[in-house]
């Protein structure tokens, strides 16, 4: 691993991001390895070792390994690939050889039984055979070309999902989560603005505990919720166990149709401490934003400034379950939609908290709707614990404020290094 | 002991084969139905008698027989046939009835043992609310009317009542959404609907309960509990697990026509006005927002374990029903067929 220190040249960072240009639009196979993922990973390389050139912390560098580790691993699964596709490809030759044999024979033991009644009707019925053989076999070869490998093994996999979706055949949980349709739909459609159009870059994940419960808190920004969702999909795609993330949400959300729907199934559930403290004590992740509608909808000039953590709900419930708490620190977010004023009189007759005014949100119309192309960090802190305490410690209200406080300031001083070390707001 | 056991609105389908089962119950000598129409199915040893409970006249059928264990199953959401009084009466069973009898009840010494039946729709279902629901939980909104009111004011009598009568074991048993071959609530018609009408952007969390499992557990809570276990206080009762709405329809077979929300109410009277089913306001709420229960308390406290999950429960309920206009067999077989009709590598 000394080699790894080396720093790595731009030209070869250049190279890297030619051949995979070259390397044939998209990633195949999400499953194996996630190639998408990690050629990001190689882009903000470029940018950190820049910081470590500097004189930056031991801790970037460290991260670069990791990240070349990652592209050489990558590597590797891409040429793993293209080995099982070629010999895939042999394989099916073969097997469009023997078919076409097998459909020629039978056809013409067909044939010889039937010859007496039809002369020569054997040559048509085995060329035929042969013809449909060699049909699906470049059907199946082309599919697996534009596709990109393993499309039937997806096929099969597509339908029995919609199998067991249209006959009812999936369960969820008492507060809606469909872990089925969460995995396969709504992380799926996530993942694209996670991995690509605000390049979140996840560090930490591994203080959330791989079993068991835990509060995850954090910084809430951004004017719509987009924060959280993606902090839901950092948890998911980057803890080596694929926690779910259970996002308690607002009242609001739970009041406006569809949206109550589609936060259901994704496992989110109405911010309460009845909720929360059920969650936590069947040992799931609950991920809560105690600043809440504060934080969301605060004005652009006071970005990354947090906001009153509401009564320390969250700490009382942390501590009656004796989860700990982990701080999370969102950087990018406040970006994304930049709130330039408030249409209070809208939002009043529209039964919302705030009616954001940015410098296309109501001008634009729907397009004021896409939202900044930011780059995000999102850093999940040391686990602050919460079980050394005695159980009447949750009635306690100095403890719990001290607590508040100490996650507070934890995550506020997070969010000043992370600004620190950016270098833009989109790159 | 509970020798003489009382069972109001025998004439239901439930509580006559409450009262044909209770009467196997070792124990008990006998066992007296009420109601103010005859029923038509058969109630076994038990003596019919023949007694609104809205009137006194129960007083006196309470003492004259010396009855110590109540069951107060008269207690329901729909009206009992097509053409009797309709909403009106059933609301005055419900609320009249209860206090005629719990006022009787308080006059009778022999009185030891009450058990009430009464719902989970007490808690109402908003969206403010937590999402599942404890017996100690308070509800936002408490509902406006209809017969989740009516168990919300039947539930305060009974709890006046347990005051007054320290000495008598009361038990309030809030039931899901009651399911079976033979159940007729409102739920049970609107899943007999050809096609269901759902609320557009919303798909409920349900849950249900077997009637096999409410006749156990109404004998459960009528007999002497059992050693560590107490069977007088207030017990959600419902089957384990949840469906949701989208999920009811689709291993029913039936398609579902999202209406908006404010469109509900006109199609909810349309249907009540050619008289196909009970779409009450309450229950739209349901079907909109759902309502889920904890049940800790029924395991824990009244040692009580459902036979059916609430899955079971919806499975039983649909083979008695038999399949819709889209059987998820015939769905399933063909995408089985589509799936077999893809090449395979070897």
């Amino acid at each position: 691993m000394a080699d790894a220190k080396v720093i790595p040249l731009d030209e070869d960072t250049r190279a890297r991001r030619g051949a995979r240009a070259g390397g044939g639009g998209r990633p195949r196979g999400r499953s194996t390895g996630r190639p998408g993922l990690a050629a990001v990973r190689t882009d903000e390389a470029a940018p950190r070792d820049d910081a470590s050139r500097d004189g930056s912390s031991r801790d970037g560098s460290s991260r670069d390994d990791v990240s070349r580790d990652d592209v050489s691993r990558d590597d590797g699964t891409r040429e793993d690939a293209a080995r099982e596709d070629a010999a895939r490809e042999d394989t099916a030759v073969a097997d469009a050889g023997s078919a076409g044999q097998g459909d020629a024979d039978g056809g013409v033991g067909d044939a010889s039984v039937r010859a007496h009644d039809e002369p020569g009707g054997a040559s048509p019925a085995a060329a035929l055979g042969a013809v449909a053989g060699a049909l699906t076999d470049a059907v199946a070869g082309a599919a697996d070309r534009v596709l990109g490998g393993r499309w039937d093994r997806r096929v099969a996999g597509g339908l029995s999902f919609l199998r067991r979706r249209i006959t009812g055949d999936y369960e969820v949980d008492e507060f809606g989560f469909d872990e089925e349709l969460t995995d396969q739909v709504l992380m799926s459609l996530l993942r694209p603005l996670f991995d690509s159009y605000f390049r979140v870059e996840v560090k930490g994940v591994e203080n959330i505990p791989s079993e068991g419960g835990a509060l995850v808190v954090g910084n809430h920004s951004g004017t719509l919720p987009l924060d959280a969702l993606m902090a839901q999909v950092a948890v998911h795609d980057h803890h080596p166990a694929g926690r779910h993330l259970r996002l308690l949400a607002a009242d609001l959300v739970f009041v406006l149709p569809l949206v109550n729907e589609l936060a259901r199934k994704a496992g989110h559930t109405l911010a309460c401490a009845e909720d929360a403290q059920l969650l936590l004590e069947r040992g799931e992740v609950v991920g809560v934003m105690p600043e809440g509608f504060k934080g969301l909808g605060k004005p652009f000039s006071e970005r990354y400034k947090l906001q009153r953590f509401g009564r320390g709900g969250f700490v009382s419930t942390a501590l009656r379950t004796g989860v700990p708490i982990v701080p999370c620190s969102i950087v990018g977010a406040e970006e994304i939609y930049p709130m330039v004023g408030d249409a209070k009189i809208l939002a009043r007759l529209l039964g919302f908290p705030y009616f954001p005014v940015t410098p296309t949100f109501p001008w634009l119309g729907p397009l004021g709707l896409v939202p900044l192309p930011t780059k995000w960090t999102i850093q999940f802190g040391e686990p602050i614990p919460t079980d050394g305490y005695a159980p009447e410690a949750a009635d306690d209200p100095m403890l719990v404020f001290n607590l508040t406080d100490q996650v507070r300031e934890t995550i506020q001083h997070t969010l000043y290094k992370l600004l620190v070390r950016r270098r833009s707001v989109f790159f | 002991m509970g020798n003489v056991v009382l069972v109001t609105g025998v004439a239901r389908r439930l509580s006559g084969r409450f009262i044909r089962s209770v009467q196997r119950e070792p124990g008990v000598d006998r066992v007296i139905g009420v109601d103010s129409v005859p029923p038509e199915h058969p109630i076994g040893d038990a003596e019919f008698v023949r007694a609104d409970i809205r009137q006194p006249m129960i007083a006196k059928v309470l003492a004259e027989h010396a009855v110590d264990t109540v069951v107060h199953l008269d207690v329901t959401g729909m009206p009992l046939g097509r053409s009797r009084g309709g909403r009106a009466l059933v609301k005055e069973t419900n609320v009249i009835g209860t206090m005629q009898l719990l006022g009787a009840c308080q006059k009778a010494p022999s009185v030891r043992r009450l058990v009430v039946k009464s719902t989970t729709s007490v808690y109402g279902s908003a969206p403010r609310d937590p999402a599942v629901f404890r017996e100690t939980t308070q509800p936002k909104s408490l509902p406006g009317g209809g017969f989740a009111k009516d168990a919300v004011e039947v539930e305060g009598y009974v709890r006046g009542f347990a005051r007054r009568r320290p000495d008598v074991a009361v038990a309030v048993l809030r039931f899901a959404n009651i399911l079976g071959p033979s159940a007729d609530s409102p739920l049970a018609e609107y899943f007999s609907l050809p096609v269901l009408p759902t609320v557009l952007g919303y798909d409920p969390r349900l849950q249900f309960v077997h009637e096999d499992d409410v006749l156990d557990v109404l004998r459960v809570a009528s007999r002497e509990a059992e050693r560590g276990t107490l069977n007088s206080g207030t017990f959600n009762v419902a089957g384990d697990g949840v469906l949701l709405l989208s999920q009811t329809a689709r291993r029913l077979g039936k398609p579902t026509v999202p209406v908006l929300l404010p469109a509900v109410r006109w199609v909810g009277a349309a249907l009540r006005g050619v008289g196909v089913t009970d779409f009450s306001r309450e229950q739209i709420r349901l079907l909109t927002h759902g309502r889920v229960v904890d049940t800790t308390q029924m395991r824990e406290t009244l040692g009580f374990t459902p036979r059916y999950t609430t899955a079971g429960t919806f499975e039983d309920f649909a083979a008695c029903r038999g399949p819709g206009l889209l059987p998820p067999d015939r769905l399933a077989r063909t995408v089985d067929r589509i799936a077999a009709a893809l090449p395979h590598e070897a």
